[in-house]
C-alpha cells in the first residue's frame, strides 16, 4: 500500500481530527483568557472558516467574545465576500473591515504597478494599521506548519515587535504546548490553532462539520490564463500581458487570497469528498500550486512573516 | 495512533538528513518541494541533492547549513501517523531540545560513529530522561565513514548504555547503525551491514509500543467560565477546560481545588454538544449542580481520584534554564502552571545538573542551558501534581515580567506546604 492509498483510506474515517479539534479550542480558550483584546483574521478562505467554526464551538452556548476582522484587498472573488457576510450573520459575530484601498489613498503604502502587480504584500501594513486602531493584542491566524518552510518553525503563539516583525531567531519556547501571551505596550501576538493541522485534516473536518466555504473552492468554469503554469482569472485585477491567451477552463481554487495573484486548479471536484481525494493525491503543495507570490524566491514567506505578515 | 518524535544530535551529526530521508523515501515530499531543494542545493551545497534542505527552512540556515530553531514535521506511512520535533544542535541546545522532548514519546538521538558519544549526545540522553522520555533510539549515524565497522558501533553502544545507568530516571535505549546520507536501515534495511541483524529505523518507529497514560483520577483545569447572559441559557455557567487525568461523567462528585467546596457533575458538552462522559485530553464544558465560586486558575477534580493533586505554595522542581539573565537565589518571576499565573519567589537552587557525568553541583545561580533543581515560593496556591505522576500538572514555565519572554521550563518533583 502506497501513501496515497494510505492517505485515501483516512479520508473515510475522521481518525486524528477529535484531537486536533480539542487542541484548538484549547489554545483558542487559553488567547482569549489572556489577552485583553483579541480579533480574529477571517479571509473568507478555508482555514478562516474552520477557525470561525473553531472558535464558535470554543465558547458554545455562549457568543464569540471576539470580533473578527477582514483585511480587505479590494481585489476580491465576489462569490467570497458574499460567503463572508453571509456567515458573520450565521455565527453572529461582529466583523472588522480593514481596507487596503484606504491605505493606498491615505498614503500608508503605494500601489505596485506593472502586469504582475499584487495587493498581497500591501495587506501586511493595512493589518497592522487596523490592529493598532483597534488596540488588538492578538490575532488568531490560520497558518498551518505544513503550509511553507518558514511556517514550520513558527510557534503557536507568534511575537510581533512595535513594527510588527516577526523574528525567527527570538521566539519564546512552549515546552508542553504551554503558551505564554505576556507582551508588552506595543507588541501583539498571532495565534496559529491551526498549527499542526494540515491541507488534508482541513478538509477532512470541512466534511465532518459540513463547514460551510465559498463556491470557488468546487469545479466551476472560468476564463483564465495560464502564466508560469499557474491559471489566473481573467475579468478581475489580472492585468493581461501581450501574449496571455485567455481560455475557458474548468477550474477550483486550492486557497482563497487576493485575486490577483492566486490561480486556480483544473479540477473537476465538485464536492467535499470529490476535493478530498484530490488533495489526498495530489503531488504539489498547495502553496506551490496556486500562489505566485511564493514562488518569488525561496525565502519569499520569511521574508513576508518578517515584515508583518499573517 | 500519532507518534511524537524528537530528534537530536550535535551540529553535523545529519538530523536534518536523516528527517529529509524519511520524509523522502515515504514519499512525503511534495514535487514543487523537491524542485525548490534542488534549486537550493546548486546554491548552498556541492550540487548533490541535500535532503537537509527539507527542513531548514529559514534563510539563515540555509546560508550556513545550520538548524537554528524546533521545525515540526509530519509524515504518514499506511502504518502510523508521525510528528517529528527537529531540535537543533547549537546554540540554546537545551533549551530546544527540552522544547522537543516535551511533547515527544520517544527520542531519536544522533551519534557521528566517527566521533562516538560526545558531551552532546550525554547531554541529550540527560534531557530524555529528565523530561520523562522512555524509549530513545540511538541512532550511530555516518557508518558510511567507518567502513560499516560493527566494532566501531558495538563500542558506541556500549559507553551509551554504560551512560544511562547514571540517568536521573530510566529510558530504554534501542540502537541501530545507520546512514542517513545513503539511506541504510532507515527506511530500508542495509545490504552494507549484513551483521546487523535489527529491523530499519522507520520499521521500529512503526511498530514502538507505549505505555497508556496512568489513570489517576479526572481533573479540568479551568481556562474560561462560559456564562451566555441569554434569556435561553439565563443561569448556565459552563466551566470550560481540558480534561486530563481521568474518565468524567455525569453524576460524579467533584471538588473545586483550591479550597473544600463539593459539587455534582451535572453536565458535559464538547463544542456545544452534550455528552455522558469525557476522556483525558478532550476540550470540554461541564456544568455543576451547584451556584459554587468557581474561576479561570481553579482546578475541578473527580472526588474518587486515586492520586489527587495537592494544594501548595511551596514547589521543588527541576528546571531547564533558557535565557542569557541568569537564575539567581532571591530573584523573581512569573509563573504559569495549568491555567494559573502568579508571581515565584527563588528560595534556593538545590543543585546544578551535570549533565555529562549526570551528577550534582552546587552553584548559586544558573545560566543558559543549565539543568539543576530549585525551590520555589510562589504568591497563590498551586494546585500541583509530582511531573512523574501527571505531566500536565506536574509542569510548569517561568516568565521574565520585564521582557515577557520564558525563561524556563519547570518539572515539579515535590512540594511543602500542603494547604489542601
Amino acid at each position: 500500500m502506497t501513501l496515497i492509498d494510505n492517505r485515501l483510506d483516512s479520508v473515510h474515517n475522521d481518525e486524528g481530527l477529535d484531537e486536533l479539534e480539542d487542541e484548538a479550542i484549547t489554545i483558542i480558550r487559553e488567547v482569549a483568557a489572556e489577552t485583553r483584546a483579541p480579533v480574529l483574521l477571517f479571509s473568507g478562505g478555508k482555514d478562516s472558516a474552520v477557525l470561525l467554526h473553531l472558535a464558535a464551538k470554543a465558547f458554545r452556548p455562549g457568543n464569540l467574545p471576539f470580533p473578527v476582522m477582514h483585511v480587505d484587498t479590494g481585489h476580491n472573488f465576489d462569490e467570497v465576500i458574499e460567503y463572508r457576510d453571509r456567515l458573520v450573520k450565521e455565527y453572529n459575530v461582529r466583523l472588522v473591515v480593514a481596507s487596503v484601498q484606504a491605505s493606498i489613498d491615505a498614503g500608508r503604502v503605494v500601489e505596485e504597478t506593472g502586469p504582475r502587480a499584487s495587493r498581497n504584500r500591501l495587506q501586511s501594513v493595512t493589518l497592522l494599521d487596523a490592529i493598532a486602531e483597534h488596540q488588538f493584542d492578538a490575532a488568531f491566524g490560520g497558518g498551518r506548519r505544513d503550509e511553507d518552510k518558514a511556517r514550520a518553525k513558527e510557534r503557536i503563539l507568534s511575537f510581533r515587535d512595535r513594527f510588527g516583525q516577526w523574528e525567527p531567531r527570538a521566539q519564546r519556547p512552549e515546552p508542553w504546548n504551554m503558551l505564554n501571551a505576556k507582551i508588552r505596550t506595543g507588541e501583539h501576538l498571532r495565534a496559529f490553532p491551526l498549527s499542526n493541522w494540515t491541507e488534508l485534516d482541513i478538509w477532512r473536518y470541512i466534511a465532518r462539520e459540513e463547514v460551510p466555504l465559498p463556491s470557488i473552492y468546487f469545479s466551476h468554469r472560468r476564463t483564465v490564463i495560464e502564466r508560469n503554469g499557474m491559471l489566473l482569472s481573467v475579468g478581475g485585477p489580472v492585468v493581461l500581458e501581450p501574449g496571455d491567451v485567455p481560455f475557458e477552463e474548468t477550474v477550483r481554487y486550492r486557497t482563497v487570497g487576493d485575486a490577483s495573484c492566486t490561480g486556480a486548479v483544473r479540477s473537476t471536484a465538485s464536492t467535499v469528498h470529490d476535493v478530498i481525494a484530490e488533495v489526498a493525491a495530489a503531488r504539489i503543495t498547495e502553496r506551490g500550486a496556486t500562489r505566485a507570490d511564493d514562488n518569488f524566491s525561496d525565502s519569499a514567506m520569511e521574508d513576508r512573516k518578517r515584515e508583518g505578515y499573517f | 495512533m500519532v507518534l511524537r518524535i524528537a530528534t537530536a544530535g550535535s551540529v553535523d551529526d545529519g538530523k536534518s538528513t536523516l528527517i529529509g530521508r524519511l520524509l523522502h523515501d515515504t514519499k512525503t515530499v511534495f514535487e514543487d518541494q523537491l524542485a525548490s531543494v534542488e534549486k537550493a542545493s546548486l546554491r548552498y551545497g556541492d550540487g548533490s541533492l541535500n535532503l537537509a534542505l527539507l527542513t531548514d527552512g529559514l534563510r539563515a540556515e540555509r546560508e550556513q547549513g545550520i538548524t537554528i530553531d524546533v521545525a515540526y514535521r509530519y509524515f504518514a506511512t499506511p502504518r502510523r501517523t508521525f510528528v517529528v520535533a527537529d531540535t537543533p544542535g547549537h546554540a540554546q541546545y537545551t533549551r530546544n531540545m527540552v522544547t522537543g522532548a516535551s511533547v515527544s514519546d520517544v527520542a531519536i538521538v544522533l551519534v557521528d560513529a566517527r566521533n562516538g558519544l560526545t558531551e552532546q549526545t550525554r547531554r541529550h540522553l540527560f534531557v530524555a530522561s529528565l523530561l520523562g522520555v522512555k524509549q530513545v533510539m540511538l541512532a550511530v549515524n555516518k557508518m558510511d565513514l567507518v567502513d560499516f565497522s560493527r566494532a566501531r558501533y558495538d563500542e558506541i553502544v556500549a559507553a551509551a548504555t554504560q551512560h544511562a545507568t547514571a540517568l536521573p530516571a530510566p529510558v530504554t535505549l534501542n540502537p541501530l547503525p545507520i546512514s542517513a546520507l545513503l539511506g541504510d536501515n532507515v527506511v530500508d534495511p542495509s545490504d552494507n551491514m549484513p551483521w546487523f541483524t535489527g529491523r530499519p529505523l522507520l520499521e521500529q518507529l512503526e511498530t514502538l509500543e507505549l505505555d497508556d497514560d496512568q489513570n489517576i483520577g479526572a481533573r479540568l483545569s479551568v481556562q474560561w467560565v462560559i456564562r451566555p447572559y441569554s434569556t435561553e441559557h439565563h443561569d448556565y455557567r459552563g466551566l470550560a477546560g481540558r480534561l486530563t487525568g481521568g474518565t468524567l461523567a455525569i453524576g460524579d462528585r467533584v471538588r473545586v481545588l483550591p479550597g473544600s467546596q463539593q459539587s455534582t457533575v451535572v453536565g458535559i458538552e464538547r463544542g456545544g454538544v452534550a455528552q455522558e462522559t469525557a476522556e483525558p485530553g478532550e476540550a470540554i464544558s461541564i456544568l455543576l449542580a451547584d451556584d459554587i465560586d468557581v474561576s479561570r486558575g481553579d482546578v475541578v477534580v473527580s472526588v474518587a481520584a486515586s492520586k489527587p493533586p495537592v494544594v501548595a505554595d511551596q514547589i521543588v522542581a527541576d528546571v531547564s534554564w533558557m535565557v542569557d539573565k541568569p537564575l539567581e537565589v532571591g530573584s523573581r518571576w512569573i509563573i504559569k502552571h495549568l491555567t494559573r499565573t502568579a508571581k515565584a519567589f527563588v528560595s534556593a537552587i538545590e543543585t546544578r545538573h551535570d549533565v555529562v557525568t549526570a551528577s550534582q553541583h552546587s552553584t548559586e545561580r544558573l545560566e543558559l542551558n543549565d539543568l539543576g533543581r530549585v525551590h520555589l515560593n510562589v504568591s497563590v496556591p498551586l494546585v500541583v501534581d509530582l511531573y512523574d505522576d501527571h505531566r500536565p500538572g506536574g509542569a510548569a514555565i517561568l516568565v521574565d515580567e520585564a521582557t515577557g519572554m520564558t525563561c524556563a521550563a519547570l518539572m515539579i518533583r515535590g512540594f511543602e506546604g500542603d494547604l489542601g
